[in-house]
């Protein structure tokens, strides 16, 4: 099996001295789902926007065997879809048309193969007719499908989902988990929605003040209740 | 929440809104131009702009109400600042309206300054009535499309773009917060009230601060390198080459009128 994503003693420290990550690892395989879980403040989104480069640490990120370094960091982030938990922050483009062209247009593709790109994504999430539309009219469960659509649309081969069912109600949580679902990439999912993570991920990792503390098989985790309670987690009722 | 600011009448279909942006930012600019230039002692100028502006406005399907409201609202941020014209020019002999006599100085209203008042009046609104019709006669995402491809720097375009796109997410959240302040307010002194309003400005500007920061991560995740590229679907259609060449024949006619007639 191939690895998509190596991390190895990962440190890092945000400039107010907060130590986000400390002696962080883990190891995806290619075609793995895996979610990411613990409490607010363990470090999960640190550590996703340490796999397409945005942060650089202490320590070695290996995203589909390539160290990430200043020379590949384009070709990276091509390969690597991050999806953030705000929508309003993903989408800044005035129209949805523009937001989801965005990528492809940022790795230089041409006018013909762009659009068809935004129309296969915008049919991925079941979001087609939307194009023209301005993001602040759309709901919030529109808003993250096209935030997720915005990162379909550059074909990535592993999507990084940062709180994906944060702020939506029960249907919109449930079409959200079934979309996910059906997409045939490598995905890392940070939540603490532990119901989306049993239904989405074979594996899940518990992090907890900045390293992993656990990393097995979801179904045997979110049934070992003192584990979970010991990082601020609690069991699927 | 739903905000309709420019996007409301943005969907009719009449002749101007199927104008290309383009056509419309750049006889817009031109109409301007010629407003700005006439002096005020040419009224029949003005007139006759505005008889060309309240055309195109019958033609734009917009309610007249709507258009009227909007561009009264410049009227009061004018008044402020050339109130004051008629004092300052100079009094000639004759030329004087009516003096007032306060203490020691004699403040006296002439009738060039009157003139010069009536023009900077005029001239605001009949410019604002032709923005009016430009911004709610195209969806702005397809205005900033138009600034970007005349060359308007990409620095101002994007600013434009984001100001617009932001607006509505930072009033949802200053809602949030004063709904939280009122939820919690049982009323106190003016003063502490007004404590209140300067933390909410503070807060509300280290949030756009810290979201301008991730806005800016999204990007970067998505390959963004310092430039936005935009596909347009813009097309200029040979509806716009009649509409523009009609239209600047009829601000140089205005302009031949209210210069030789007069």
């Amino acid at each position: 099996m191939e690895k998509a994503i190596e991390v190895e003693n990962l440190y890092f420290s945000y400039p107010d001295g907060r130590q986000a990550l400390k002696d962080m690892n883990m190891t995806i395989w290619v075609g793995e789902s895996v979610g990411i879980i613990g409490p607010n403040g363990a470090g999960k989104s640190t550590l996703l926007l340490h796999l397409n480069g945005i942060y650089r640490g202490q320590g070695k990120v290996e995203v589909l065997g390539l160290p990430i370094g200043d020379g590949n960091i384009k070709s990276i982030r091509s390969k690597v879809g991050l999806v953030f938990q705000n929508p309003d922050d993903q989408l800044f483009s005035p129209t949805v048309f523009d937001d989801v062209a965005f990528g492809p247009l940022s790795m230089q593709l041409p006018e013909d193969e762009v659009r068809r790109r935004v129309s296969h994504a915008l049919e991925a999430v079941g979001m087609v007719g939307y194009e023209e539309r301005v993001p602040h009219h759309l709901s919030i469960g529109e808003k993250k499908r096209i935030a997720i659509a915005t990162v379909l649309s550059m074909r990535p081969q592993i999507l990084l989902l940062d709180e994906p069912t944060s702020n939506l109600d029960p249907a919109g949580r449930w079409h959200l988990i079934e979309l996910l679902r059906q997409l045939p990439v490598t995905k890392v999912v940070a939540s603490h929605d532990l119901g989306m993570v049993a239904q989405l991920c074979p594996r899940t990792i518990i992090m907890s003040e900045g390293r992993a503390v656990s990393d097995g098989p979801t179904a045997e985790i979110i049934s070992d209740v003192p584990l979970l309670q010991a990082h601020g987690l609690s069991p699927i009722p | 929440m739903e905000y309709q600011l420019t996007d409301k009448y943005g969907d009719l279909d009449s002749l101007l809104h199927r104008l290309d942006p383009r056509t419309k930012i750049l006889t817009t600019v031109a109409f301007v131009l010629l407003v700005v230039a006439t002096p005020p002692s040419r009224w029949q100028g003005y007139a006759l702009c505005f008889i060309l502006v309240a055309s195109l406005a019958l033609l734009s399907r917009l309610p007249l109400t709507f258009i009227l409201k909007r561009s009264l609202v410049i009227i009061p941020f004018v008044l402020v600042i050339a109130i004051f014209i008629p004092f300052f020019k100079p009094a000639s002999p004759g030329d004087t309206v009516f003096s007032l006599g306060i203490w020691l100085w004699n403040l006296s209203v002439t009738k060039s300054g009157l003139l010069t008042l009536f023009g900077v009046v005029t001239k605001a609104w009949l410019s604002v009535l032709s923005m009016i019709l430009l911004s709610t006669t195209a969806k702005f995402s397809d205005l900033v499309k138009g600034l970007d491809k005349l060359g308007v720097p990409k620095v101002m375009v994007m600013t434009l773009s984001f100001s617009y796109r932001y607006l509505f997410v930072i009033v949802d959240e200053l809602t949030r917060m004063r709904q939280a302040r009122d939820s919690r307010n049982f009323g106190g002194r003016w003063w502490w009230q007004m404590r209140s309003i300067g933390n909410m400005i503070g807060t509300l500007f280290i949030r756009s601060f810290e979201r301008s920061e991730r806005v800016y991560q999204a990007m970067a995740a998505r390959g963004y390198e310092g430039e936005i590229v935009t596909l347009s679907h813009l097309r200029l259609q040979p509806i716009d080459m009649y509409f523009g060449c009609l239209f600047i024949s009829c601000l140089i006619l205005i302009g031949l009128f209210s210069f030789l007639i007069a």
